[in-house]
């Protein structure tokens, strides 16, 4: 017997994926086709081709600030894998066990995630502020300024590594623990031998956001040092690079070709990025069986 | 049931028609200038709506930084407010070519205004105005009169007094000597380079040379302003790297600073934020064979949003700003901004005052990267000489590299300054 077409699939999943489509496909695919147009002093919108990615790596004017974009958001990236994921996963570990007061820690470590950007910002910007807070010039230097938020940025979304950790490690039975305890095992071997190689996936998940959310980060820096990625755009990245662009700032007008030029680039970045995730790791890893 | 339902929608169709008429009526002013909210709200909304109580007026800012990236895109999304308030020169030239900004050449109050008023914001041929011009800013140095008295200083009048000055109040070490902060930069060019640079560069001279292309950024006037100062490094307040626009303010506010390059705007900031601080001013401080020379700015302009739907009632408003009780009301209640209308109007706050009279003795100019200069996208004319400033000030770059830096990048793009 054929069997009949599963129309009650495609109707329950209509909603989420006409939603889905019209508020980040169309957006993503219209932008993608403005970077391919150019219009010149008002004139009419024509199109160009590849020449506003040449243009954009090119011409001294936008390869200059680009390539410094990127390379300052490959540190702001890297500093959070040094920090916010191994200072996330300590967490998780220190308080999968039982321990007084973990919902506590739990809780108070989780807020900042929640805490909007601007008033983390903000507050970060009084305590760092020589005149108000701390006698600190850390994020007025070209030298401190980057690492600066980049921790402010680790201390806000630490939570977020912590909890997906915690989730998987309630995962692990506790046979594993009692045998291991039995074999006369110290914490940390039964770390190393049997949670983190556990939780593999969920450190692959975790890399991979970690990977997206920094080459898409703006917030930060735009509530911290202000649209120009200041001083001397020691804290510029991409983000900024292309509000600035496209937007425009104080007396330079928008332009939006170039703009979306410029998030061309960054979604082919980040492609690049997951498309190597998927390839070299997650399908290596062996779904887990307890 | 047919009944209740022919009610209901018919009280939603009064409903909606009474709301759209409410937003009809009222006109949304955009501006740069959150500081003036209070004054707005309290003082020149009220004089406004007493006159025309049909029309409700609100006051609508945002961050100065913002300002502009932020109306670019209102406009676009056709959400920007009925009258806006408009950089002068290229910025809002830009607005009206775009079709964004309304013609005012028929509103009755523009000829109240001279030619000279009307440049900022008028084509290039100057045959279309589109804003109305409000108010021109003047730069020059606040300094607090206690600390003054206190360490028996007299005011500088060369730059050799002024830094020898500086020195003073740094070996007393109780206040900071100089506060201005390099974090948000556009201090850096505007209370900096843009205040003390007109006397090295000869005023107009100096500016109209820069659009001709026989004057550069990195020789003469201009290279000697970015020298004259990189002199400031060593007596800034400390930790300057790290406060902003607001730290600043907030430091002198406080009396915890001598001297603040300010722009006449910060008289009113002040004024608000420490009404018993004993304000002074002094006028930017001459060279040897210099005249003295002012940067009298035209500042800010108010215009008429193209798409606005409530066009009459914006005309009336913009033509209130062009008259007399206007001008006294934001003269007095705005110290610093000085309006631009051949109208009469006195002045109440003595430091105004002060910087009104250097307009009799000083040559006048204003800001060199504002006309034409900054027409291109990027890179940027104004936002170039921001980020030189800044690091000139934090001497994390020579004078001289800092003018190379700046005229390098005008070079790329303007044609008369191509290859020099």
């Amino acid at each position: 017997m054929r069997k009949r077409f599963p129309t009650h699939i495609v109707v329950f999943l209509l909603p989420a994926a006409a939603i889905y489509t019209l508020f980040m496909i169309y957006p993503l695919f219209t932008s993608l086709w403005l970077s391919l147009n150019n219009a010149v002093n008002n004139g009419p919108e024509h199109f160009v081709g590849l020449a506003n990615y040449l243009r954009l790596f090119q011409a001294p004017e936008f390869s200059g600030p680009l390539w410094n974009a990127l390379w300052n958001n490959l540190k702001f990236f890297l500093i959070h894998m040094a920090v916010q994921n191994p200072v996330g996963l300590l967490l998780a570990v220190l308080l999968s066990r039982q321990l007084a007061g973990t919902a506590f820690y739990r809780t108070v470590i989780f807020t900042p995630t929640v805490l909007s950007v601007v008033i983390v910002g903000f507050a970060w910007r009084l305590i760092l502020n020589p005149q108000w807070g701390l006698h600190t010039t850390l994020l007025g230097l070209p030298s401190t300024s980057l690492i600066t938020v980049a921790l402010i940025s680790v201390w806000q979304n630490v939570g977020i590594p912590m909890m997906l950790f915690t989730a998987a490690l309630i995962r692990i039975p506790n046979e594993y623990f009692e045998a291991a305890r039995m074999d006369g095992a110290s914490p940390w071997r039964v770390f190393w031998s049997i949670q983190l190689p556990l939780i593999f996936p969920t450190l692959g998940i975790v890399s991979v956001l970690t990977f997206v959310g920094n080459f898409n980060a703006f917030d930060i820096i735009f509530a911290t040092q202000g649209a120009l990625g200041g001083p001397n755009f020691s804290t510029d990245i991409l983000g900024t690079f292309f509000y600035r662009t496209f937007m425009g700032y104080q007396l330079q007008l928008g332009d939006p070709y170039m703009g979306s030029t410029i998030a061309g680039v960054m979604l082919l970045i980040i492609l690049a990025g997951v498309i190597a995730y998927l390839v070299g790791w997650q399908r290596r890893i062996q779904d887990l069986q307890y | 049931m047919k009944r209740t339902l022919l009610t209901a929608a018919l009280t939603a169709g009064f409903l909606a028609t009474a709301q759209v008429q409410a937003q009809k009526g009222t006109l949304t002013i955009e501006s740069w200038r959150n500081d003036d909210l209070k004054t707005w709200n309290n003082i020149l909304i009220p004089a406004f709506e007493k006159l025309h109580p049909d029309i409700k007026v609100t006051f609508s800012p945002s961050a100065p930084t913002d300002y502009n990236a932020l109306l670019q895109t209102k406009l676009k999304g056709g959400s920007a407010g009925d009258i806006i308030a408009c950089r002068p020169f290229d910025n809002s030239l830009e607005l009206y070519k775009a079709k964004y900004l309304a013609s005012l050449n028929d509103l009755a109050g523009l000829k109240n205004f001279s030619t000279v008023a009307k440049t900022a914001w008028s084509t290039d041929d100057g045959k279309t105005t589109f804003c109305v011009p409000t108010a021109a800013v003047i730069h020059g140095f606040l300094y607090n009169k206690g600390i003054f008295a206190e360490l028996g200083l007299s005011v500088p009048k060369t730059e050799a007094q002024f830094l020898d000055t500086l020195k003073k109040i740094k070996a007393n070490g109780k206040y900071a000597p100089l506060v201005i902060g390099t974090k948000d930069q556009w201090e850096s060019a505007t209370m900096g380079f843009q205040n003390i640079g007109p006397t090295l560069w000869g005023a107009e001279k100096g500016r109209i040379g820069l659009i001709a292309g026989t004057a550069q950024y990195n020789k003469g006037g201009f290279l000697a302003a970015f020298q004259a100062l990189a002199r400031w490094q060593p007596y800034l307040v400390g930790g300057y790297q790290a406060l902003a626009y607001p730290d600043s303010q907030n430091y002198f506010g406080q009396g915890r600073g001598a001297i603040y390059p300010a722009g006449s705007w910060d008289i009113a900031t002040f004024r608000g934020m420490n009404p018993k601080l004993e304000l002074g001013a002094f006028q930017p401080y001459t060279f040897p064979g210099k005249k003295c020379t002012i940067s009298d700015h035209p500042d800010i302009g108010f215009g008429l949003n193209a798409a606005s739907p409530n066009k009459e009632a914006a005309r009336v408003f913009l033509d209130w700003l062009a008259t007399d009780q206007f001008a006294q009301l934001y003269a007095n209640e705005l110290p610093g901004f000085f309006p631009l209308a051949n109208v009469n109007y006195t002045l109440k706050d003595p430091v105004a005052q002060q910087f009104v009279s250097w307009r009799k003795d000083c040559d006048k100019t204003f800001r060199s990267s504002y006309q034409i200069l900054s027409r291109n996208s990027n890179p940027n004319n104004e936002n170039d000489l921001w980020n030189a400033s800044a690091q000139v000030l934090s001497g994390s770059m020579t004078p001289q590299q800092a003018g190379d830096f700046v005229q390098k990048n005008l070079a790329s793009w303007y044609a008369p300054q191509k290859g020099k």
